[in-house]
C-alpha cells in the first residue's frame, strides 16, 4: 500500500517537472519565477516601513476584484447611481461587505501609499540608481488621485456630485481656455448624467489599466536595479563564494513569509474598520454623501475627502483661484524631481546631518496639518496657518539643493546594520 | 530619524484631538440603541402610524423588516402595512413630490437614509425641538432646523411649547429653552421615549446590516488573530538561519 502511495506520487511529479519543462520551452515560466522571487535578494534587515509597498499591492488586487463584483450591480446614470448603490448595501448578498471594501479601501490605499513614500523619504530610495522606480511610482500616485476622483462622483450623493463640481471648476481658472476645458471634462454645462458616465469608464477601465500596468513597470524598475534598505547601502558590493549578497535573502520565501505577516496585520486593522467604523466618522464616507445629489443644494461645507485636503488646504490658502491651482498642481509635481533636488550622497536618514531631519520633520508635519487644515472651514486662523504650512511645504522641496549640497553626514557602514 | 519620527506622532496626535472635537454643541444625545429589538418594533409602528403618510423610506423592504425585527408576515401585514403593498415592497409613499412640493414648499425627503446624513443626536433634537412661532404657515418652528417645512406632528402627544430667546446687547438671540403652553398626552419622559425609538428605528433602517457586521468582524478579526500566529510561526521557521 505505501509503496503503491509513494508510487503515485513519484508519477505525479514526473509528470508535473515534464509540464513545466514543456511550458519552459514555450514561456519563461522557471526564469521569470528565479528572477522575481526565488533568486531576487533583498536585504535581510527590512523594518516596518518596507512593509507599505506589499499591502499597497494587496489593496490594489482587493480594490480590483471589490471592483468587479460592484459594477455588476451598479447603474452608472443620475437616474440610478444612488439607489443602485443602496441596493447593493441592502438587498445584494453582501452587497454591503463588498461595498464597504471598496470604500475602505479607497482610504487605505492613500495611507499606505503616503507612508510607502514617506519611506522613499526617510532612505532615499528615490535617489541613484532608483530615479526611474521613484518618478513611475509618482505616476502611480497620479492615477491613484484620478482614481479616487473619479470614483468619488459614481455614488452620486451630494458631496460626490458637489465635489466633482469644485475640483472640475478648478480647470475654468486656466487663462484664455479654462471655461471650454471644464465643460470638455465634464462634457456637459454642469455636472450631470453624461459627466457621472465618463468618469465610470475612466474609473473601471482607463485608470485602472494605466495603474496595473504601471505597478507591473514600478516593480520590473525595481527588480532590474534591487530594492534599498534601511541603511542605504549596495547589498550587491558584499557577495558570498557562491556570488549570492551575504546581507540578502531571497524574495521568496523569506520576504513572502515576512510579507504575509505583515499583510495579516494589516487586515486586521482594515477589517476593525471595515466592519466597526465603516464610514469613520465621516472621513471615510462622508455624512452629506448619504443625501441623493442635488443641483440645487449645495451642502454647507463641501471639502473633499482627508487624501485630497493637503493640496486642497494649499488651494484656499491664496485668495486666487488661478494661483491656487498653480500652487495645488505645483505641490503634486514637485515630487517628481527629488532626485535632482537632493544633492546629499548619503542616502538614508540614519546617515544623514540634523539638518535633513529637521527638514523632513517640518515637511511631515506642515503635509498632515494641511490635510487638517483642508478640512476645516476656511476662516482667518485656518487660511494663516495654511500659508504658513503651504510655505514650508514649499521650502522643502525648492531650498533642497541648498541645505543638503553640504550635510555633515555621518559614515556610512560597508554592511548592514541589524 | 527619531526626531522625525517624534514629529510625526506629535501632529498625528494634535490632528486627533481636533478632530474629535465635535461640532453641533447644542444636540441633545439620542442615546439610542439598535440592539433593542422591542424599541425598534415599536419605532416601526410609530413611524408607519406617523412618519410614513408623506416620508417615504423608500430603500426599505417591510419582509427584510420583519426578518430583522422578530415579527412574523403575518404581524407585519396586520400592523405595519395598511395600503395593501406585498411584504416584498419598499416603504413607498402615494403622495406625488409635486403635490407635496405645493402643500408645503418642498416635498419631504426620504428618510431612508436620514440617520446616516444627519446622525441621530440631531434626529432626536430636532422631532423633540418643535414650538410655536405665529410666523410660520405650519404655526410652528423648529430649534434645528429654523424655517423647517415640516408641521410639529407629534404636537398632540408632546403639548404645544413654546421656545424661549434671550438677547444681549448686539442684538444677538440665543435659545434658553423650552416653556410647556399645554400639557400633551404623554408625560415628558414618556414622549422622550417614543421619539427615542423612532430615531433608534431610523438608525437601524439607515444600515440594516450594522448589527450583523459587528458580530461578523469579530469573528473575521478572530480567524486573523489565529492566522497570524501561524503566520509569525511559518516566518519564524524560515527566518532561523538568517542571522
Amino acid at each position: 500500500m505505501a509503496t503503491n502511495e509513494a508510487d503515485h506520487f513519484d508519477r505525479l511529479g514526473r509528470g508535473l517537472s515534464a509540464l513545466g519543462a514543456w511550458i519552459d520551452e514555450r514561456f519563461p515560466m522557471t526564469k521569470l519565477i528565479k528572477e522575481h522571487a526565488t533568486e531576487y535578494y533583498a536585504s535581510k534587515n527590512f523594518n516596518i516601513w518596507y512593509g507599505f509597498g506589499v499591502i499597497a499591492t494587496v489593496v490594489l488586487v482587493m480594490q480590483l476584484v471589490t471592483g468587479i463584483f460592484l459594477t455588476m450591480n451598479y447603474k452608472p446614470s443620475a437616474e440610478g447611481a444612488f439607489a443602485s448603490v443602496e441596493y447593493i448595501m441592502r438587498d445584494v448578498d453582501w452587497g454591503w461587505l463588498i461595498r464597504y471594501l471598496h470604500s475602505t479601501g479607497a482610504s487605505a490605499f492613500f495611507i499606505v501609499v503616503y507612508l510607502h513614500m514617506f519611506r522613499g523619504l526617510l532612505y532615499g530610495s528615490y535617489k541613484k540608481p532608483r530615479e526611474l522606480v521613484w518618478i513611475i511610482g509618482m505616476f502611480i500616485y497620479l492615477c491613484l488621485m484620478a482614481e479616487a476622483f473619479f470614483g468619488y462622483l459614481l455614488p452620486w450623493g451630494n458631496m460626490s456630485y458637489w465635489g466633482a463640481q469644485v475640483i472640475v471648476s478648478l480647470f475654468g481658472a486656466i487663462p484664455v481656455i479654462g471655461n471650454g476645458l471644464s465643460e470638455w471634462i465634464r462634457g456637459d454645462f454642469y455636472i450631470s448624467d453624461i459627466t457621472l458616465n465618463r468618469f465610470f469608464a475612466f474609473h473601471v477601465i482607463a485608470v485602472p489599466l494605466a495603474l496595473v500596468g504601471l505597478v507591473v513597470v514600478h516593480i520590473m524598475a525595481l527588480h532590474e536595479v534591487g530594492s534599498n534598505n534601511p541603511d542605504g547601502i549596495d547589498i550587491h558590493e558584499h557577495n558570498g563564494p557562491d556570488g549570492k549578497p551575504i546581507d540578502g535573502v531571497a524574495f521568496h520565501p523569506y520576504h513572502t513569509s515576512k510579507d504575509l505577516v505583515i499583510v495579516v496585520i494589516f487586515l486586521i486593522a482594515f477589517s476593525a474598520v471595515v466592519f466597526f467604523v465603516p464610514d469613520m466618522g465621516g472621513y471615510f464616507l462622508e455624512h452629506a454623501n448619504f443625501e441623493p445629489a442635488n443641483q440645487l443644494k449645495t451642502p454647507e461645507h463641501i471639502a473633499p475627502v482627508w487624501y485630497f485636503t493637503p493640496f486642497y488646504a494649499m488651494l484656499r490658502a491664496v485668495p486666487n483661484k488661478l494661483l491656487g491651482v498653480v500652487l495645488m498642481g505645483s505641490a503634486v509635481l514637485l515630487p517628481f524631481f527629488l532626485p535632482w533636488l537632493d544633492r546629499c550622497r548619503v542616502k538614508s536618514i540614519r546617515y544623514r546631518g540634523a539638518i535633513y531631519k529637521l527638514a523632513l520633520a517640518v515637511f511631515a508635519v506642515s503635509f498632515l496639518s494641511l490635510g487638517y487644515l483642508g478640512m476645516q472651514p476656511p476662516t482667518g486662523a485656518v487660511v494663516t496657518l495654511a500659508q504658513i504650512f503651504t510655505l514650508l511645504y514649499f521650502a522643502f522641496f525648492l531650498s533642497m539643493p541648498f541645505y543638503s549640497r553640504n550635510e555633515k553626514t555621518k559614515p556610512v557602514p560597508t554592511r548592514v546594520t541589524p | 530619524m527619531r526626531i522625525a519620527a517624534v514629529a510625526l506622532l506629535l501632529s498625528l496626535g494634535a490632528a486627533g484631538v481636533a478632530l474629535a472635537q465635535g461640532e453641533e454643541g447644542t444636540l441633545e444625545p439620542a442615546n439610542t440603541n439598535i440592539k433593542n429589538v422591542a424599541s425598534l418594533q415599536r419605532g416601526a409602528k410609530y413611524y408607519v402610524n406617523y412618519c410614513l403618510g408623506c416620508h417615504s423610506a423608500k430603500y426599505v423592504r417591510y419582509n427584510r423588516l420583519a426578518a430583522d425585527l422578530g415579527i412574523t408576515e403575518k404581524q407585519l401585514v396586520d400592523n405595519l402595512m395598511f395600503t395593501g403593498e406585498h411584504p416584498y415592497d419598499t416603504m413607498a409613499i402615494a403622495m406625488k413630490p409635486e403635490d407635496a412640493t405645493r402643500w408645503f414648499g418642498v416635498a419631504p425627503p426620504d428618510l431612508s437614509l436620514i440617520a446616516r446624513s444627519r446622525g441621530t443626536d440631531y434626529l432626536y433634537t430636532y422631532l423633540r425641538g418643535f414650538y410655536a412661532d405665529p410666523s410660520r404657515p405650519t404655526g410652528v418652528n423648529n430649534i434645528v432646523l429654523r424655517g423647517s417645512a415640516m408641521p410639529a406632528v407629534l404636537w398632540e402627544l408632546q403639548g404645544p411649547q413654546r421656545a424661549k430667546f434671550a438677547t444681549d446687547a448686539a442684538g444677538k438671540e440665543t435659545f434658553e429653552g423650552f416653556e410647556q403652553i399645554r400639557p400633551g398626552e404623554m408625560p415628558a419622559a414618556q414622549f422622550d421615549e417614543m421619539v427615542r425609538d423612532i430615531v433608534n428605528f431610523l438608525d437601524y433602517i439607515g444600515e440594516p446590516i450594522k448589527r450583523e457586521r459587528e458580530a461578523l468582524g469579530i469573528r473575521v478579526i478572530g480567524f486573523l488573530l489565529v492566522f497570524l500566529l501561524i503566520a509569525y510561526l511559518l516566518k519564524k521557521e524560515i527566518w532561523k538561519d538568517v542571522h
